[in-house]
């Protein structure tokens, strides 16, 4: 079975500055990999890299078998970004957000309010314009979108990061119920402790390489 | 295609329903224009007449910057550009649907514009066909021009200024098309303004149809 990242020597540039310098990673499918390294070592590259987002100009690499170099625009549909912005449209509602990023993902809409009703949103929270909600429910709505797609691929960059307890206590369990549902999870946190102990596997990022892959959780 | 750019209208004018922006800021900017240019002119309506379907069009193109950039900040807000191109939504269903929403903006403010000159320039609104069709032509052309364009625009630092530099040049045979058919219209000549109609609806086709093929290269490369 082929991994569902997989990248060889990825360059991926911004102007002239290297983002990411030669990465080289497998990630198996179902697997959960815990991306760690130090500010500027390139790990919100490589999830925008994996997502699609950012082109690969030098090396190879296949997320969930789409060649990076040709087929950014077909993976999309199969990724979810969670990222430091929301992506999401201040003056929609909740509900309106979730419908939207559904249908526009080719999904059946109404898994929008058990999304919502799952992140604690439903109610009058769901038919609240976006705008008007503190950073924490932002980030949960932002997560009630992955929740409600279900993507393959979960791209999570600092993704406990807004959440209060008790949202953290769900994300944890929907990223340990990722295995069971047969979805990929890559996580990238500075809360290290934590997020290896949720991950398979952790692998350590510096001046945008791979640098040391260590056995079991770190 | 067309799911995504109903899609896409359909969110984009649920947006400006809601934060009535267009209302509130490109409506009261185009009025106060056509009333800038009526101070500028003087009171003679003798003057004002002849002028109206130009001094019209260029209200018109200049809000239409206006429109366009409120499109894309939209986009802009909390990374939405790159929910946008993560959707996975099909690149020319978003220049539609996204032309589409800029174009009923427009049409809107059109309808508004025309009864302000009407009323200030003192204007009687003949050959009505034309200058119907003529609206219709000339803001299909524009939105397309415009959410082509804004869409390179968006993703740069220096947005709020390349934009209409990109634009206006680009537009200016719309404003001229539009100008001459009104003109022919509102001086009894419909018959006239119909081949400069006619025009209007080649250049709008061509927009469309670079807007189409475009937009999704210059989304992802902006």
């Amino acid at each position: 079975m082929a991994p569902a990242v997989s990248l060889r020597e990825a360059v991926v540039l911004s102007g002239r500055f290297p983002l990411l310098a030669g990465a080289s990673l497998d990630i198996e499918e179902g697997e959960i990999a815990h991306i760690r390294g130090p500010n500027g070592a390139g790990k919100t590259s490589l999830l925008r890299l994996c997502a699609g987002l950012l082109p690969l100009h030098r090396g190879a690499g296949f997320v969930l078998g789409h060649d990076l170099s040709v087929e950014r625009r077909s993976l999309r549909r199969q990724v979810g970004l969670l990222g430091h912005q929301s992506f999401l449209y201040e003056e929609l509602t909740v509900g309106e957000n979730l419908r939207y990023a559904l249908r526009a993902s080719g999904a059946d809409r109404h898994r929008a309010e058990p999304a919502a009703a799952r992140l604690s949103l439903a109610g009058r929270l769901f038919d609240t314009p976006v705008a008007r909600l503190s950073a924490g429910q932002r980030r949960r709505t932002a997560l009630a979108v992955l929740v409600a797609r279900d993507p393959v691929l979960w791209l999570l960059d600092e993704p406990h990061a807004g959440l209060d307890e008790e949202g953290r206590q769900l994300l944890d369990e929907l990223i340990s119920g990722s295995r069971s549902r047969g979805r990929t999870v890559v996580l990238c946190s500075h809360e290290h402790h934590h997020a290896a102990s949720l991950a398979d596997r952790v692998i350590l990022l510096a001046g945008g390489r791979v640098v040391k892959e260590p056995a079991g959780v770190a | 295609m067309w799911h995504d750019a109903f899609l896409v209208a359909g969110k984009d004018l649920r947006i400006e329903l809601r934060s009535k922006v267009a209302l509130n800021q490109v409506v009261p900017f185009a009025a106060v224009v056509i009333l800038l240019f009526g101070l500028a002119l003087g009171p003679n309506r003798a003057v004002l007449s002849p002028a109206a379907a130009g001094l019209f069009w260029v209200a018109v193109l200049l809000s239409s910057v206006l429109a366009t950039q409120r499109s894309f900040a939209v986009e802009a807000a909390d990374g939405a550009r790159d929910g946008l191109r993560l959707s996975g939504l099909d690149p020319a269903g978003i220049f539609l649907g996204k032309a589409a929403a800029v174009a009923g903006e427009l049409i809107v403010l059109e309808a508004l514009l025309s009864v302000g000159v009407a009323v200030l320039y003192g204007l009687e609104l003949t050959g009505a066909l034309v200058l119907i069709a003529t609206c219709l032509a000339a803001t299909v052309g524009l939105a397309a021009v415009g959410v082509t364009y804004g869409a390179i625009a968006s993703g740069l630092r220096i947005k709020e200024t390349l934009l209409p530099l990109l634009f206006l040049p680009v537009a200016a045979p719309v404003l001229l098309g539009a100008t001459k058919a009104w003109d022919e219209a509102l001086t009894g000549r419909p018959g006239a303004g119909a081949g400069w109609l006619g025009l209007l609806v080649v250049f709008a086709v061509i927009y469309v149809a670079v807007g189409i093929v475009a937009f999704g290269p210059l989304l992802e490369e902006a």
